[in-house]
């Protein structure tokens, strides 16, 4: 809300802010409305200048912030904030029914979900209700691993998962301290230290094959710090190799599935996509699993081991057909 | 928004909400500083333009016309302007926190924020921490076609786009009364009635190519009553009948197709054999295809003549 044209909006809940919290700090006022405090004297500048018309001293309003303590007088006339508009409870609403369809995982006390969109439903304009019903989201069924996962959780014990990569078709045993859960568009992941990987990482929930709750307390290291899932839950890094391939209409999931630093139409359906991949394994069995729906353009040597595996694989086909 | 102009509207919404009777344009030309140096049709100009403005963040400005006056007045109606008295307790506080942090993309997490801000404004003590707590929820929308869509589906307006079938080389035009939006396993889907198909049907926005276009006056699209948006882009849960396969699995190799078989025989020549309970061949053979010659479906005869054509394609 830093931006100017988003200044008058700010300006009107900062003005009920401060009516509502007298003595509130610049610091932490800064830090409410995403401003720096320096961007904030700016905006308590402005709001002095403004008041009632006439615009005598007794008019305007009164601010000051003598030894940073923000105080407000003489703002009256606008000392409630706005009312929610159709989109700012439209989007709480939607995320409210989202948690109201996931009671394993949220674990809202008590009635307190029906309350605060009730509450929610009245403090905002008409409409908002009926729109925030046409937005819906799925979640997952409850995945079978999550009663343990949540037992080491909430008891912070050390967990024991044998956990499925199909890009790899590898299961592989991990000892993890569990972290938190976090849901992604519907997908339940765990965070965790993983002592394989020395890592933080986020394992599905549903690709848990096996789950123990382990007699060990959960000890992560100090480096263990939560993981940015802003930007997705899989962020190739920089310097994994960049591959190219070209898909037709029947693998453009490709472009869906995993995170692609380019994609192309090369009319017909047909894609051409720049991915990053940690290991060139994965990528070879892609090209597989892609057959003749996509092929690889780069690197040239991935795209003869890709030719190299599927001889070998054919022959043992050729051998009893 | 300059400084100046900031000014004289945050002066503009104090002027209407204070005043009891609605204002003609000349009386707020006079009362709100900012507007007295400009000339007449520049000041006309001008106020058209904050009106839209505050309207635009959804100020609701009133325009009373009186018969007994030519000119129209304003004002600003405190009880549609504020937020009503709204008090959470603790535990909808949480609740409430940790809705706010679950959109991912500029528009609604803006709106999500703001509206947050809005209610600390009010005086409500929302908890914003808990989200750095044991759940973290997230919902992308990075599908380009989401927020044209959403402003569609709140504003009742017919929506037409260009789409690509599952699969196809054709992108038709679609023209859909939106009923709504559906997060289904990390997708969006668009749900809403077909009218070149003059059926219901549901979208994948990611297959929606260009433009959303919205054609239409707001108001003009009625959701039919009872629709259940979720079964809209449900596939079709009826029961499909598992069928064995029988794999060849190359000793030492293959661990996640092992840990998902039925059954594993040791063989003495390498080679191992499992039987994987599968349900569409075409799917079975894009895994069995991925490992390479480490495997080789033995049973049924299309599932490893699918296996069989998808290498090949890849030898191509």
């Amino acid at each position: 809300m830093s931006g100017s044209a988003d200044r008058l909006p700010r300006l009107l809940a900062l003005v009920p802010y401060l009516m509502s919290h007298p003595g509130a700090q610049l610091g932490e006022v800064a830090e409410v409305f995403g401003l720096s405090e320096k961007q904030l004297i700016d905006d308590l500048q402005l709001v002095w200048m403004c008041g009632l018309p006439g615009h005598t001293p007794g008019d305007l309003i009164d601010v000051s912030w003598d030894g940073g303590e923000i105080l407000i007088d003489n703002a009256d006339t606008i000392a409630r904030p706005l009312r929610l508009g159709i989109d700012e409870a439209s989007a709480l609403l939607v995320a409210l029914r989202m948690l109201g369809a996931m009671p394993e995982l949220a674990e809202v006390p008590g009635d307190a979900l029906p309350r605060v969109v009730a509450k929610l439903e009245r403090a905002a304009g008409e409409g908002a209700a009926a729109v925030s019903s046409q937005f819906a989201v799925d979640v997952d069924a409850t995945p079978d691993a999550l009663l343990r996962v949540r037992e080491g959780l909430t008891r912070r014990r050390r967990l024991s998962l044998r956990y499925y990569v199909p890009g790899r078709d590898e299961v592989t045993p991990r000892e993890v301290d569990p972290m938190r859960l976090v849901v992604v568009d519907g997908r339940t992941y765990l965070e965790c230290w993983c002592y394989r990987a020395e890592a933080m990482r986020l394992f599905r929930l549903d690709r848990m094959l096996g789950v123990d709750v382990l007699d060990v307390a959960a000890d992560p290291p100090a480096e263990a710090e939560p993981i940015d899932v802003a930007q997705g839950v899989f962020r190739p890094s920089p310097t994994d190799e960049l591959v190219e391939l070209e898909v037709t209409a029947a693998g453009r999931w490709v472009a869906e599935y995993y995170p692609c630093e380019e994609v192309t139409e090369l009319g017909e359906g047909r894609l051409r996509v720049a991915l990053r991949a940690r290991d060139e394994d994965w990528l070879l069995k892609l090209a597989l699993r892609l057959g003749d729906t996509g092929r690889v353009v780069s690197p040239p040597a991935l795209a003869d081991r890709v030719r190299e595996e599927a001889e070998r694989a054919l022959s043992r086909y050729a051998h009893r057909s | 928004m300059s400084r100046r102009k900031t000014e004289r509207l945050l002066n503009l919404v104090i002027c209407l909400l204070a005043t009891r009777r609605p204002l003609s344009a000349e009386q707020i030309r006079q009362a709100v500083p900012g507007y007295d140096r400009d000339g007449d049709e520049a000041f006309q100009r001008m106020f058209e333009r904050d009106k839209n403005e505050l309207r635009e963040i959804g100020i609701p400005i009133d325009v009373v016309r009186d018969p007994w006056e030519d000119e129209p007045g304003y004002r600003i109606e405190r009880q549609s302007y504020e937020l009503p008295e709204i008090t959470l307790e603790a535990d909808e506080a949480a609740v409430l926190g940790l809705a706010a942090q679950v959109w991912q993309r500029a528009s609604l997490a803006e709106a999500a924020s703001g509206a947050l801000l809005k209610l600390r404004a009010g005086g409500v003590a929302t908890d914003e921490t808990i989200g750095a707590g044991a759940l973290e929820l997230r919902l992308d929308t990075r599908d380009p076609a989401f927020p044209a869509l959403w402003d569609a589906v709140r504003d009742r307006r017919l929506v037409r786009f260009d789409y690509r079938g599952a699969g196809s080389e054709n992108v038709r035009s679609r023209t859909v009364e939106p009923w709504g939006v559906v997060s289904r396993r990390g997708r969006w889907y668009l749900a809403g009635f077909d009218r070149g198909r003059d059926a219901p049907r549901a979208f994948r926005l990611s297959r929606i190519t260009g433009q959303v276009v919205t054609i239409g006056r707001p108001g003009s699209i009625e959701v039919p009553p009872g629709v259940d948006l979720r079964a809209m882009v449900g596939f079709p849960e009826e029961p499909v009948e598992e069928r064995m396969a029988v794999i060849r699995v190359r000793q030492g190799a293959c661990e996640g197709l092992r840990q998902l078989s039925r059954v594993v025989r040791p063989g003495s020549d390498g080679w191992d054999e499992a039987e994987l309970g599968f349900t569409d061949p075409e799917r079975l053979a894009g895994w069995m295809a991925s490992l390479g010659a480490d495997v080789e479906v033995v049973d049924p005869p299309d599932a490893r003549e699918a296996v069989i054509r998808r290498l090949k394609g890849a030898l191509a």
